[in-house]
């Protein structure tokens, strides 16, 4: 193997090392936490970013930028908390509303070419202001049987751990192996070939933000099972963790290479990082922070491989 | 006479945010009965001064080229208004001391986004994001949780206004003659556009790219720490929510204002005629009555709405 394998193959490993290694940290300083209690408790919380993260993921795999995901989720959950448990067909259509909004605007964004984070960031204020709308102040109550869902024990690991493990293999199947997904990565990589091979960039756009909402709706339904109630900030820290879980996950931000995988264990690399910090009792103002940290570092040797890739032979 | 103020507006597509603001301002007015024109102006006016003085470094920061926006303007806004606030200590003889400090403080992010941007070779978001997380924790850490008040000199003088006109108005339009002239006049300014432009091109033609970019992230978070000490002086003491709103509002301001996306071309003037638009927008929806879930809905339509017409270049995120 020559030492630029060696150096790919550190470049792949690197989101799965970054998460063993805050794991065994964690579990240095608690070992009790090593068990099926505790590392339900850890990663609990780690499911709707999972989820908010692959709707970024698709996003960023066509060069674009989703600042609307995290202003979406909370809305999704004021809309669970409310009309899908007072009148449940009103709620479904709402929610389904909202994935037709997101697929819209996608339409609208390739259509006149507009910068996708001017038109998400104006997005965010939609979402905001429907979800103000339908749920003025912090409340409502999730669905029975959203919450039993969540609080599902599944045998072996914890229900946060089966759902990475599902999504990853569905991800990487979906993003590497199925040919809609060479169409994805094409587009971000060099939309004009794909054009010319045919497929419209209108509809691969559509395609894209639907696929954003659908996994919104889903991290904001897991996200009302977990909290049980809703807030229309309650996920308005999202759109940055989901970018952040991205890169971490070693999507590179233009030329439409992302990795479903890395992504997942970014996102559940992010949410440890808060865990993390109560464990080495550092004060929980450093939670953003560690985040923050943990992403540069990351980079940081990700920049030192790609220096020594360069000078490889 | 309609071809000709539409080439005009062609040549000045700043002109669109005037007459936006100009007719959010009008439809305030019918709707209050054409009651408080003059005050809801001075109140547009001191709002607009805090959005346009941190908005100029976000527009210069955009036009270096596609990829290039400042994500940590919110968190420089939380960290300098706390620093400045701490400085002066209710002492008005530490006044210029604070404002120094809080410009510093700015200074110093904008240098450790640059620092990030070329010694980790990521993308400028990727770069703003990630010290936005760690300048956010910084500013709860010096901050710790409690709301320093403003001296009284500087409360004052920040909410000073001589005959309806806010002395913050002056000071934020003397910063944009002064962007403005620095972009037309010189070395430093026209490198900015000629980078955006291409990137390439401007390296082959003798500029120093390198000390360009990092000089205009050095002055998009000085800007950025000015103004929340300014904020944190207005508002009667330091909040770390102060710089929230300002995400959102300096790149719809810098893009409604007609600076292309894409780079290379910066529009001084639109970034007060968008500050004032967005302001007057919200301020006619307020005085027609609207419920706050809509009134934030509907700006978010405006918003969409405006760069769908005004917008349509082809660039990257």
């Amino acid at each position: 193997m020559t030492s630029r394998r060696l150096l790919v193959l550190a470049e792949r490993l690197l989101p799965a090392l970054t998460l063993a290694l805050l794991l065994a940290a964690i579990f240095h300083q608690q070992p009790r936490a090593m068990s099926y209690f505790g590392l339900n408790l850890l990663l609990n919380l780690a499911v709707p970013i999972v989820f908010a993260t692959l709707a970024q993921m698709v996003v960023i795999a066509v060069n674009d930028l989703d600042l609307s995901i995290g202003a979406y989720v909370s809305l999704v959950a004021c809309i669970g908390a409310t009309l899908l448990v007072q009148t449940p067909w009103l709620g479904v259509l709402a929610l389904l509303g909202a994935v037709v909004l997101y697929a819209a605007v996608g339409a609208l964004i390739a259509w006149r070419g507009l910068p996708s984070i001017v038109v998400t960031l104006g997005l965010s204020f939609v979402w905001l202001g429907l979800a103000v709308t339908v749920l003025p102040t912090p409340g409502g109550h999730a669905p029975a049987w959203l919450a039993t869902t969540m609080g599902w024990k599944p045998p072996l690991a914890p229900l946060a751990l089966w759902i990475a493990a599902v999504v990853s293999l569905v991800g990487w199947f979906a993003v590497t192996r199925s040919s809609l997904g060479v169409v994805l990565r094409g587009a971000g990589g060099n939309a004009r070939s794909v054009a010319r091979a045919g497929w419209s960039l209108m509809a691969i756009r559509v395609a894209v933000y639907a696929t954003a909402g659908i996994l919104g709706l889903l991290s904001g339904l897991s996200l009302l099972g977990l909290t049980t109630s809703g807030d229309a900030n309650i996920a308005s820290r999202y759109t940055l963790i989901s970018i952040a879980s991205v890169i971490l996950g070693g999507a590179s931000f233009v030329g439409g290479r992302v990795f479903p995988v890395g992504a997942v264990l970014g996102a559940m690399t992010l949410t440890l990082a808060a865990s993390f910090l109560t464990f080495m009792r550092i004060s929980p103002d450093w939670q953003v922070g560690a985040q923050g940290l943990i992403l540069i570092a990351v980079l940081a040797i990700r920049a030192v491989l790609a220096r020594g890739k360069e000078a490889a032979p | 006479m309609m071809a000709i103020l539409k080439a005009r507006l062609g040549g000045a597509p700043w002109l669109w945010s005037f007459l936006g603001a100009a007719a959010a301002w009008g439809a305030t007015l019918i709707a209050a009965h054409g009651q408080g024109g003059g005050q809801i102006l001075t109140a547009a006016f001191t709002f607009s001064a805090f959005t346009v003085l941190v908005s100029l470094g976000q527009m210069l920061v955009i036009t270096t080229g596609p990829g290039n926006v400042d994500l940590s303007i919110p968190s420089v806004i939380a960290l300098s208004g706390a620093v400045a606030m701490l400085t002066m200590n209710e002492r008005p003889e530490m006044m210029l001391p604070g404002l120094v400090a809080a410009i510093a403080a700015g200074a110093a992010v904008g240098i450790a986004n640059y620092g990030l941007i070329r010694l980790l070779r990521i993308p400028p978001i990727i770069a703003t994001l990630s010290s936005s997380l760690v300048v956010t924790s910084i500013a709860i850490t010096v901050g710790r949780g409690l709301t320093v008040k403003p001296p009284q000199l500087f409360a004052d003088l920040v909410s000073f206004r001589f005959a309806g006109i806010p002395l913050l108005a002056v000071v934020a339009l003397a910063a944009a003659v002064v962007v403005a002239l620095t972009l037309e006049r010189t070395v430093y300014g026209r490198s900015v556009s000629a980078i955006g432009q291409s990137r390439r091109v401007a390296q082959l033609a003798g500029l120093s790219v390198e000390r360009t970019r990092l000089l205009t992230y050095l002055i998009s978070g000085a800007l950025a720490g000015l103004t929340g000490a300014l904020i944190a002086g207005f508002s009667g003491g330091n909040a770390l929510d102060q710089g929230q709103e300002y995400l959102l509002l300096t790149i719809a301001v810098v893009v409604i204002g007609g600076t292309a996306v894409s780079g290379g071309r910066a529009s001084v003037p639109g970034v007060w005629g968008a500050a004032l638009f967005m302001f007057l927008i919200v301020t006619m929806l307020n005085a027609a009555g609207t419920a706050p879930g809509l009134r934030t809905l509907l700006t978010g339509l405006i918003i969409i709405a405006v760069i769908a017409i005004g917008g349509g270049e082809k660039l990257r995120p």
